[in-house]
């Protein structure tokens, strides 16, 4: 039957609640939730993250997930990367008139799975309906806190002269999965978006070398974007090795094919650790046993402190032995022309 | 990844620049013609390993940076239209026109859309029957004979709603008549490899006659690059001139015969109007009078316009190689990726851009 979700699902009535009867609170139903308040009471202790990120994808299922497994690993990776221990998390979704009810349903399942997967309650959400052209069929908003353990303090302000550069696996899978899952690029491969729930892992690391000094998820804009974000924020010269960085056959065929950067693609399951050098061996060796860190591989160190005349740089030492430097992204990636 | 990082080998890639060292006794300004060689050089660093006597110079070979100021304003003029969508490759969204860009008028309600074929603004046109769709064909011989091959499945269809505003560009053209200014010494061409794949080496083998100017159409790797410029040099140190293939996995000497077989047949020769070097005689590529029904230029009547270019911007005089994008008083200060100025900072082959990424400080 070709049901959909109308305007009238959004209005607070009898349709509004059939939905979260029939689809939303079966998927997500936990003690928290199913108190049906204004709003969550849960209880939290100590020094707590805090955060929010909202969605917008297309297309809205892509290999390796979809736009609700992406909305929960997005906001537990941004809690996870400042060394919280994600708890509890809100889902808003702002949905254009007509989505097939299907879709919302498989969305919330997406939802749910990875929540449940990271060990994170759904605490408390929303849900607006909105006029056909107002939005791009469903927008979500994710919320989430959690709680940091005493003595961690990692912050990108905190990389230092001699840290080595650690990535948990390949990059640019996430960005060349999506776009070639849009229809315009017409091309076909088996790229996989690596969209994943980092908090496992980096609790694991966390609890094995306490000493990390820096970790960021390498998500829009891509890794190179994220090391020139640290590199200003902890006012240090990165040096990468192009030679060192982990990329599959698939997504470095895509890019050169396009005539696009891996460096610049974006990520949804990868952290950029900097650590002490006597440590760097162990993060690599404890995020090779983790299935999130197989790839793990040191790419590069912070050369030297910034005066404070000299612009924060990174540098690639490139395959055939030269360098450039390392810009953030501007504008989106384009295609070439010829 | 076969066929990629024997092109990057550290190994040959000493080799070679070892070999540019002892070839090139004395200064040499040798222009990579195409903004995707500019690029690639960028990249992956070359310039750094170069000695340097070895000056490379970054030409005209970008198909947004050389749409002239008038014709981007024209290209406005028909986004602002109600009844037509314009569809696009995505470099063009940015460039500033006179007034406004594309990027502007898709922001305050106008139909644009990007495409990654000019196949795309076909179906386009197939689904939107009632709507006019112009495709904005900015390019080289190397995107021409596929806009002519969707021209002529247009006129096949019978397909009544599907325009083409070309500025489709020939680059020997450009190379001569920038021999022709003088303003700028050059000592050989780094020809452009996807163009050449096309065009074939013959169609650069007057520049090596009739001026004396060593040519080589290269490959984008990075050791095609260095193999190109020892090419060059010891062309120029044996006083020969001629045209050389080092691309031989992609470029032969007639070219792809199918395909300029295809472009003859939909377009001919015309002047062509390059931001920087001017109208250039012959150098523009025009639809034939068979297929005028898809001209925009004929569809619609375009008012003229009063075309400016930004004060201060040098884009032209990069675009001849006569001043590099540092020596722009506007570079990485008021012009940058994410306002510029001229298209050079634009497109993703500008050379602008190029220096912006790669190569600020």
């Amino acid at each position: 039957m070709d049901e959909r979700i109308l305007l009238a699902h959004g209005s607070g009535g009898t349709l509004t609640h059939r939905l979260l009867r029939e689809i939303v609170f079966p998927a997500f139903s936990n003690h928290v939730l199913d108190k049906c308040e204004d709003a969550a009471v849960v209880p939290l202790r100590g020094k707590c993250a805090f955060t929010t990120d909202s969605f917008v994808i297309q297309p809205l299922f892509f290999p390796g997930g979809d736009i609700g497994k992406l909305a929960v690993c997005g906001t537990v990776n941004d809690l996870a990367v400042m060394g919280a221990r994600p708890a509890y998390m809100t889902a808003a979704c702002i949905i254009e008139e007509g989505l097939r009810t299907a879709v919302f349903r498989k969305i919330v399942g997406s939802i749910a799975k990875a929540a449940k997967d990271a060990g994170v309650l759904i605490a408390g959400g929303d849900m607006k309906v909105v006029e056909k052209g107002a939005c791009d069929k469903i927008f979500i908003n994710t919320t989430g806190i959690g709680t940091i353990t005493e003595g961690i303090r990692v912050s990108a302000d905190n990389a230092r002269p001699g840290d080595h550069v650690i990535i948990n696996g390949t990059i640019g899978d996430h960005g060349a999965a999506v776009m070639s899952a849009r229809k315009d690029y017409k091309l076909r491969s088996s790229i996989r978006s690596d969209c994943a729930s980092l908090n496992g892992l980096i609790e694991r690391l966390l609890n094995t070398v306490p000493r990390i000094r820096v970790m960021r998820d390498p998500t829009r804009g891509g890794v190179a974007t994220t090391l020139k974000e640290i590199a200003v924020q902890s006012n240090v010269e990165i040096t990468i090795e192009e030679d060192a960085l982990p990329v599959t056959g698939p997504v470095r065929g895509f890019c050169e094919i396009l005539g696009v950067d891996p460096l610049y693609m974006a990520n949804e399951g990868k952290v950029l650790v900097f650590a002490p050098e006597e440590d760097a061996r162990r993060v690599v060796s404890t995020m090779r046993k983790h299935a999130l860190g197989r790839n793990a591989a040191v790419i590069g160190r912070v050369t030297r402190r910034c005066s404070s005349s000299d612009t924060p740089q990174v540098l690639l030492h490139t395959s055939i032995g030269s360098m450039r430097i390392i810009d953030m992204l501007s504008g989106e990636q384009l295609p070439r022309i010829c | 990844m076969r066929y990629i990082d024997e092109f990057r080998d550290r190994g040959l890639v000493k080799g070679l620049v070892r070999d540019i060292e002892s070839a090139s006794t004395r200064k040499t300004n040798l222009m990579e013609v195409c903004g995707t060689h500019t690029m690639a050089i960028f990249r992956s660093g070359i310039r750094r390993i170069l000695p340097a006597s070895v000056n490379l110079i970054s030409g005209p070979g970008c198909p947004v940076c050389v749409t002239s100021q008038s014709d981007i304003d024209r290209m406005l003029y028909l986004a602002g239209r109600k009844d037509t969508i314009i569809t696009t490759f995505g470099d063009m969204l940015k460039v500033p026109g006179t007034e406004s860009s594309l990027e502007k008028k898709h922001a305050s309600g106008a139909d644009i859309r990007i495409v990654y074929s000019p196949l795309d603004a076909l179906a386009i046109a197939e689904a939107n029957p009632r709507k006019k769709i112009v495709f904005l064909a900015v390019g080289f011989e190397t995107t021409a004979p596929i806009i002519a091959s969707v021209i002529s499945d247009a006129a096949e269809k019978k397909i009544s709603n599907f325009f083409v505003y070309c500025c489709h560009k020939t680059i020997p053209a450009a190379m001569k008549a920038l021999l022709e200014t003088r303003e700028i010494r050059i000592d050989g061409f780094l020809c452009p490899g996807h163009v050449s794949s096309i065009i074939g080496s013959r169609a650069y083998e007057f520049i090596a006659r009739d001026f004396n100017v060593p040519c080589a159409i290269s490959g984008f790797e990075p050791t095609d690059i260095l193999e190109t410029i020892l090419m060059l040099i010891r062309q120029k140190k044996d006083g020969r001139a001629c045209v050389e293939i080092q691309y031989k996995r992609a470029v032969q000497e007639q070219g792809n015969v199918k395909a300029k077989e295809m472009m003859d047949r939909v377009f001919e020769p015309s002047d062509g109007d390059w931001r920087g070097l001017g109208v250039i005689h012959d150098s523009g590529l025009k639809i034939r009078k068979a297929y005028r029904f898809f001209d925009a230029t004929a569809e619609f009547r375009i008012p003229a316009l009063q075309a400016k270019e930004p004060r201060g911007c040098a884009c032209a005089e990069v675009l001849r190689g006569i001043k590099t994008p540092r020596q722009c008083g506007l570079f990485a200060k008021t012009c940058t990726p994410e306002t510029p100025f001229g298209p050079c900072m634009v497109s993703t082959e500008g050379t602008c851009a190029a220096w912006f990424k790669y190569n600020r400080n």
